[in-house]
């Protein structure tokens, strides 16, 4: 992984919103104990900066924004998924029962039930 | 320099929204507990005409509307003779950011830019984010985001993300935050900073946005098959979309349509919880925000929320999460449709009413919402066998909100649950009498308390001698 920005790169940025004593009040217990916290995205204003450096960021829109320096050249890693064999069952039997059979449409789904 | 902390923001949130909104919401105030609603959705100034106009400019409306025949057959087949209403399905998904959403983003946009605001805020993890983004492109404004994304390990909704990714790919900046209600101070900042227009998604000209969404439907209706649905069932979270869509079917004069919400069951996960936010696979179109803001609208980011479901519903039903990932496959396979699995939930209910309906009568499902990476069944049963979640095939009866999803063994297991609505009317009245119940009320206010409850003033009498009752 990349450690050094430089400017004008992309990069994300975090920062801590409010702490836990500063949280609103009538949270669950688990919300409470921790800090509100916050990312965002932008380019390195300063000549250069390492992961961890407190930076200012200029976002996409202009804005600028101060906080520490997490990701260089962020990206996006959200995927389909695993294959989810729970599933594989039902376009199969829906396409059964359409044609009324019944049988083969419990068979298709009696194989997963455990 | 203004003090910043939660409290001190908060004393300062009807100014900062009056300058994010302009709307002057203390206009609309009647004396006691009620208020001007047609005042205040008059107040946008915008007539039907005038929003179709706008969003047809920003290529927003006119999606299809298809009649779902193979899944239709399929409900047949499981009920009794003679049973079995059509199922329509309108496709939202053809609009510019992939949902409904869009006809509310669009409304709200040309009118910050009409008003000469640099740049527009919403605060939402959802399709409408992508909304805002894609009509502020169109419009040339400047759109920040803002999203509660993370639980304090950093873990991110899958689905979440992918709606900051294309918010991004809009050229919008977005806030990601961790769980918890202070998004709205983040947000509060944010306008104050700016001075952007808070695109809300529940102000006159987000719902308004919607009542074309109706007005299509009983006019796609109407040309096709000469006649009005008996049935629109509407994926309800917030209520806007249940507001908007009855509300332009009443314009379109179609009276006879039974309007049916419908959540996806979340019963007993906090929504404000760090540990509960990522146990659950549905991120909208919950009870978690299905329920609340039915019995509280006025709990969103504007002074008055133009969603304002119970004065339009007339029957509330849940279903389970996999009933929902069920129907979104069988959508795919049986129809080649391929949406997003938070919209089939209307879908899903539909599916079970049907068979309680005869074969001549019809029901619409108003939306369907764009599916991609992230934002998919395969990928949120994914992050929910990461998050421990038991996935299995049974009985969905049996599945519990975050410890268990069952995906229907048989369609025939696929229900849809009553909510009773007269208990969240109740909850509606309760809420709004807790420091007023030895006060007697003023006709104006029962007036108020009936549209807003669709009930008669004599049910609401009786309604509230039951809150009264329980109260002692």
């Amino acid at each position: 992984m990349l450690n050094t920005a430089y400017k004008g790169d992309y990069v994300r940025i975090h920062k801590i919103i409010l702490n836990p004593d500063e949280r609103a009040e009538h949270l669950p217990e688990d919300t409470k104990k921790v800090p509100l916290e916050m990312w965002v995205k932008g380019f390195l204003m300063h000549d250069q900066a390492a992961i961890g450096d407190s930076v200012r960021i200029e976002t996409y829109i202009g804005r600028q924004v101060e906080g520490r320096l997490v990701e260089i050249h962020p990206s996006y890693q959200h995927t389909y998924g695993y294959h989810i064999p729970e599933l594989s069952f039902i376009g199969r039997q829906c396409r059964a029962l359409l044609k009324g059979g019944e049988d083969l449409a419990r068979e298709y789904s009696r194989s997963f039930d455990v | 320099m203004h003090a910043n902390t939660v409290e001190a923001l908060m004393s300062r949130r009807n100014e900062i929204m009056r300058k994010a909104v302009g709307l002057d919401y203390t206009k609309f105030e009647h004396k006691g507990i009620g208020f001007d609603y047609e005042g205040m959705m008059d107040e946008t100034g915008y007539t039907l005409e005038d929003i179709t106009k706008i969003q047809q400019s920003s290529g927003v409306g006119r999606t299809p509307l298809y009649e779902l025949k193979n899944i239709t057959q399929l409900a047949r087949n499981l009920a009794p003779r003679g049973k079995g209403a059509r199922i329509f399905l309108k496709d939202e998904a053809a609009n510019p950011s992939g949902s409904f959403k869009a006809r509310r983003a669009a409304v709200s946009v040309y009118h910050a830019k009409q008003l000469g605001y640099e740049g527009v805020i919403a605060a939402t993890s959802g399709n409408y984010g992508a909304a805002v983004a894609s009509q502020a492109a169109i419009h040339g404004l400047k759109c920040i985001i803002v999203q509660e994304c993370y639980d304090s390990k950093g873990d991110g909704q899958p689905e979440i993300i992918e709606k900051a990714r294309k918010c991004e790919a809009y050229g919008a900046e977005v806030i990601q935050l961790t769980v918890g209600p202070e998004l709205f101070y983040t947000f509060l900042l944010l306008l104050e900073e700016t001075g952007y227009f808070n695109a809300s998604l529940y102000t006159p000209f987000s719902i308004a946005g919607i009542e074309t969404l109706g007005y299509e439907i009983a006019q796609q209706f109407k040309s096709d098959y000469v006649r009005e649905p008996d049935m629109v069932i509407v994926t309800n979270a917030g209520g806007g979309n249940l507001t908007g869509t009855a509300r332009g079917l009443l314009k379109a004069g179609a009276m006879k349509p039974c309007i049916v919400g419908a959540s996806v069951d979340l019963k007993g996960l906090h929504m404000a919880s760090d540990e509960q936010f990522n146990k659950k696979s549905f991120t909208t179109g919950h009870t978690g925000f299905g329920i609340p803001f039915s019995t509280y609208p006025d709990r969103s980011d504007v002074p008055r929320s133009a969603a304002r479901p119970l004065r339009y519903m007339d029957s509330y039903v849940t279903v389970s999460q996999g009933e929902v990932f069920y129907m979104t496959e069988a959508l795919a396979v049986l129809e080649g449709l391929e949406r997003g699995p938070a919209g089939n939930t209307s879908l899903t209910a539909a599916f079970y009413l049907a068979q309680q309906m005869d074969e001549d009568k019809t029901i619409v499902v108003q939306e369907t919402e764009y599916t991609g990476a992230g934002k998919h069944v395969t990928a949120q049963l994914s992050f929910a066998k990461d998050k421990g979640i038991n996935i299995r095939i049974g009985d969905p009866k049996h599945q519990i909100p975050g410890q268990s999803i069952i995906l229907p063994s048989h369609p025939n297991l696929i229900t849809a649950q009553p909510i009773d609505l007269m208990h969240l009317k109740q909850s509606y009245i309760k809420r709004l009498l807790a420091d007023l119940y030895n006060k007697k009320l003023e006709e104006q206010e029962l007036e108020f308390l009936a549209l807003e409850t669709k009930l008669s003033i004599k049910q609401v009498l009786r309604l509230l001698e039951d809150v009264l009752e329980t109260k002692k």
